[in-house]
């Protein structure tokens, strides 16, 4: 093939401004990579919870009971809308987990009877199902048994109804009903002290002495059924056999957290991608139009020589084209590796097969379009103006650019101007809409990196917050059951006991009118100094002995403030449904606790003195020991180990925080850079002239290069504190966008994120803004004076 | 005899362009002595602007000497030169090269703000008699009050010499008439050396001296006997 001259021409060209070519195409690159990862990552994510929640039959409703007989499950099958329905047997283990010294914690499901593998379905990774009617093979899910280490062959020794019993593993799976595993009380899952585990149906009914009858129901919903109905029914149908409510998808912790995660990865997933690919097309529209401006003479002697407008505008759009292409070749060839390891990197905390391979490819082309968008967006004016430039015109040279002495200088800023200062000025002013998109586009890598800072300091925080402020204790031990306070005398009297904190907690309805709130409600004993109700004012709260605190997310939920009245529905026992009157409000960011006095729970709960488990503090020393004991106290259903959650959720966030800071970084650096090296090569092409007669005239490199350079480093200096006050409100915003139903982003902005961000930008912009005054250098002195270009 | 200023020995210029060697001088020997003025004839390509460049310091030999006073210009050095153009030069330039964004009071207060002992931009405005534009953008001036601008913006700082490259080519008959006698008036009040380089051999006469050069050598200097004003060339 015969590349033709005019190809040659751009070919060519495109050599000469390599640098500008180059810089275009990495912040091109910078979109098509964010949204070729982020978006691959999305839809695979999406892709795959789709999947396996059909493939898998994951539940719509779920519900827990005391103990209902078999025959019920006909009545909850029959509630119009329920397409599916299984009843299970539910069981919490203590285990003991070899090698770990504190009693890990454990629920044992059985597995469906329905030769299809029924309702949320096992996905075995390796092994086999139990035998049917063992009553000692159990089935581990994966998370648990990649954290311990174990896997078919291996026992481990359980706690089922106080008796203990030693459970072979012959399998290990994974369910879409616990993609993410999130254990009683944890705020991160701790898949070393809390497992999954399945069982045949028969044997742990036997072993829980559930024969004939189910403590746990799960269904699905019919196409336009009404879930809400469905599951005011059921919680109707099980109320008299200790029914604890019946909830669906939205509340089922792993499906929470898996599509929370999704939904926030999808906006930055539209975001990222969208301010790289604008500014990507105003770089494109700058480079074009100079281009364009500079080959006025060739475009008119093209035209003289019968070339249509359309022809030349083809012409400049071929360059634009390869500009984009090149960019959405790097960012398809880093952006789809980069999907890769985030892809990876989720799997270490949800655990569902990844589907969705063929994702890449759709991703790629859709990314290269995009590329090509942005590329016609900014490249399109400037052929247009190619096409209309009018022969005879091009070939005199163009006019002195009109100036003039702005609003600014009028009212007196012009005294305070040199010459030189004015010139900057003036050049400005002469092209606000250049201006000004490149200090949105400074202030836009600023933002970035202030907003992903705050992010991951605000986690940072939130976590600070819970394991050093809030909890003070060593262990949270959790009792199986409601006992009496005496209970604790024995923990109590474990040599190293420094202190011992009761608590009662219940699962609980919050009602305000018609909202409706679930969640747990706390109770805690005067004066709590383990495990404090802390609002976002550092303040401490001590519980009022009548009535209830509510956490801020409950009572925006409902609508309530200090001084309204809710109605707390206990959803064990009796079910027991009372007034309180909302004593406080306290901005807690985590978690959806209603507060109140451990005598007041036991008085909802119609019970004397009673707890269910405690916060504890214990000497160091006698750490093992006690873990030790623990575990062998039938009683203790689990532990948790404040040090041991906030050491595992230092080392996610560290790990992932890493990673964010360098890709935002780089990103930020690229736009900055990419602004600051093109706007100083283009005014340095537009003014080489300027400058070169400057320096005849006896300007020293270093002033005339000032005076190249001063454009940017006023649009640098301007871009710099608006990108502070953008990043402020883009965090404000995500804090807004992240904050889920179980916690509350904190907004943590400190000066070292604004003067962090703002000092990298500013690097990035030196070292582009040296590299095209270095050319200065090369300025043919000569060469410039002789004949206008 | 007036005191010689520049003293050019031997001076030799050869440029590589591409592969090709362009001698562009050869072995030129000059003086310019205080006070005079002096007309540049030769064809393109002769060396004119080649000797002039030299001169200003933009350029330096590539073998051979040039002095201004106690300055060697032969050795270079970026820093040097600068200082040297800074002080001592103006240059005006066939197609003027104001600042388009600088005013005609701005463009020559450019150069007076770097200068030492410069004159007010105004009075180097009125020199060339244009006080009434000096609030003007170069694009909202002739062609010939443009130049009449560069040559303010070239005297204001008091140089000791004024370097004009073809200062009325892009003129017509009229206003470089009038540029030239803008020239002829610095170059008799102010006293500064005035070096012309120009295709229009008409111009001579207004020189004391002629140097006409050819090939990168000076072929010919000719002394007029009586200078003819400015006002009464023909072209």
């Amino acid at each position: 093939m015969r590349i033709g001259a005019l190809d040659l021409k751009i070919l060519r060209d495109a050599w000469h401004i390599r640098g500008q070519i180059v810089a275009c195409a990495l912040v091109v690159a910078g979109g098509i990579n964010s949204f070729v990862s982020l978006s691959s990552v999305n839809r695979t994510l999406a892709a795959s919870q789709a999947a396996f929640y059909e493939e898998y039959r994951f539940a719509d409703v779920f519900a827990g009971a005391v103990r209902a007989p078999e025959s019920v499950a006909a009545s909850l099958a029959a509630i119009p809308g329920v397409a599916t329905l299984e009843t299970r047997v539910a069981v919490r283990v203590n285990l003991d987990v070899p090698g770990l010294a504190e009693p890990a914690r454990g629920r044992i499901l059985s597995i469906s009877r329905d030769p299809s593998g029924g309702l949320n379905a096992l996905h075995l990774r390796r092994g086999r199902l139990p035998a049917p009617e063992s009553q000692d093979e159990v089935v581990v899910a994966e998370a648990f048994s990649v954290a311990n280490s174990l896997g078919p062959g291996d026992t481990i020794r359980g706690v089922i109804h106080g008796k203990y019993k030693a459970l072979r593993i012959v399998g290990v799976a994974i369910s879409p009903e616990f993609i993410y595993a999130l254990g009683p009380g944890q705020l991160v899952p701790d898949n070393r002290r809390y497992g999954v585990l399945w069982m045949d149906r028969k044997g742990l009914a036997k072993a829980h002495d559930m024969e004939g009858a189910f403590n746990d129901v799960t269904a699905r919903v019919g196409p336009g059924a009404s879930v809400r109905a469905v599951l005011k029914e059921m919680d109707r149908i099980l109320a008299p056999y200790g029914g604890v409510g019946a909830y669906d998808r939205e509340d089922q912790l792993s499906h929470r957290f898996l599509s929370d995660e999704i939904t926030q990865n999808r906006t930055m997933a539209r975001i990222t991608p969208t301010i790289f690919l604008l500014v990507g097309a105003f770089l494109l529209y700058t480079i074009l139009t100079r281009l364009v401006q500079m080959q006025r003479s060739q475009v008119g002697l093209l035209k003289a020589f019968g070339y249509t407008g359309g022809e030349i505008s083809l012409h400049y759009l071929k360059l634009a084209l390869v500009i984009s292409l090149f960019g959405a070749a790097i960012g398809v060839a880093t952006g789809l590796p980069f999907a890769y390891a985030m892809l990876r990197l989720y799997s270490e905390y949800y655990y569902f097969p990844m589907y969705g391979n063929d994702q890449g490819l759709n991703v790629a082309s859709a990314g290269v379009a995009l590329a090509v968008a942005a590329a016609a967006l900014g490249a399109v004016p400037a052929a247009m103006r190619a096409a209309r430039l009018a022969p005879a015109d091009t070939m005199r040279p163009e006019p002195p650019p009109r100036f003039h002495a702005g609003v600014l200088e009028r009212w007196g800023l012009r005294r305070a101007l040199s010459p030189a200062g004015r010139m900057l000025v003036r050049n400005l002013a002469r092209r606000p809409l250049r201006f000004a998109a490149s200090v949105a586009g400074i202030a836009i890598a600023v933002a970035l990196l202030v907003m992903m800072t705050a992010m991951m300091d605000g986690v940072r925080y939130l976590m600070d917050w819970q394991f050093t402020i809030v909890q003070r204790d060593d262990v949270q031990v959790l009792l199986n059951e409601p006992r009496t306070k005496s209970a604790l005398d024995e923990i109590r009297a474990l040599p190293g006991v420094t202190e011992v904190e009761p608590f009662r907690l219940a699962p609980a309805r919050v009602h305000a009118g018609h909202r409706m709130k679930r969640g747990v409600l706390f109770g805690l004993d005067p004066g709590p100094t383990l495990r404090r109700v802390v609002g976002a004012d550092g303040r401490a709260w001590e519980i009022p002995p009548d009535g209830v605190v509510l956490t801020a997310i409950v009572a925006g939920t409902l609508r309530v403030e200090a001084g309204d009245t809710v109605e707390i529905e206990i959803m064990e026992g009796k079910r027991s449904r009372l007034p309180l009157l909302v004593m406080g409000v306290v901005d807690e960011p985590i978690g959806f606790a209603t507060y109140v006095s451990r005598a007041t729970a036991n008085r909802l709960l119609g019970e004397g003195d009673v707890v269910t488990g405690a916060y504890m503090r214990v000497d160091s020393r006698e750490r093992e020991r006690i873990f030790a004991q623990l575990k062998a106290m039938p009683e203790v259903a689990g532990a948790n180990l404040r040090e041991a959650a906030y050491t595992q959720f230092r080392a996610m966030i560290d790990r992932s925080v890493g990673i964010m800071i360098t890709v935002n970084l780089v990103f930020a650096w690229i736009i900055a850079c990419g602004l600051v090296y093109n706007g100083a090569r283009i005014a340095l092409s537009e003014r080489g002239y300027e400058l070169a007669t400057l320096r005849v005239l006896g300007f020293t490199q270093r002033e005339s290069a000032s005076l190249l350079l001063g454009e940017q480093a006023v649009i640098t200096g301007t871009g710099l504190p608006m990108g502070v006050v953008l990043g402020i409100g883009l965090t404000l915003y995500f804090i807004w966008m992240l904050s889920t139903q179980m916690w509350r982003m904190p907004y943590v902005v400190t000066g070292l994120n604004l003067v962090g961000a703002m000092v990298a930008v500013a690097l990035a912009a030196v070292a582009s803004g040296g590299a095209v005054g270095w050319r200065l250098r090369r300025l043919d002195l000569v060469g410039a004076l002789k004949a206008r270009e | 005899m007036p005191e010689a200023i520049f003293r050019m020995r031997d001076v030799s210029k050869v440029y590589h362009v591409g592969d090709l060697e362009v001698v562009a001088l050869r072995d030129v020997s000059l003086e310019l002595y205080r006070g005079e003025f002096v007309v540049l004839l030769g064809p393109s390509g002769s060396g004119k602007s080649t000797l002039l460049n030299l001169l200003g310091g933009l350029d330096t030999p590539t073998k051979g000497q040039v002095d201004y006073l106690d300055h060697d210009l032969s050795e270079g050095g970026d820093e040097k030169l600068t200082a040297f153009r800074r002080e001592h030069v103006g240059f005006v330039f066939q197609f003027y090269n104001l600042i388009p964004s600088l005013t005609a009071a701005e463009n020559v207060a450019l150069v007076t703000d770097i200068a030492e002992k410069p004159m007010d931009p105004r009075e180097a405005l009125a020199l060339v008699e244009l006080t009434d534009r000096a609030d003007h953008f170069p694009a909202q001036l002739s062609g010939g009050e443009q130049q009449r601008v560069a040559i303010a913006r070239a005297v204001a700082k008091r140089p000791d010499v004024l370097l004009c490259d073809e200062p009325t080519g892009a003129l017509d008959v009229e206003t470089g008439r009038l540029v030239l006698q803008v020239l002829e008036r610095v170059n008799r009040e102010l006293g500064t050396i005035t070096a012309v380089i120009t295709h229009n051999a008409s111009i001579a006469a207004m020189g004391d001296r002629v140097l006409r050069m050819s090939s990168g050598r000076i072929v010919s200097i000719a002394a007029n006997e009586k200078r003819l004003p400015a006002s009464e060339l023909v072209w």
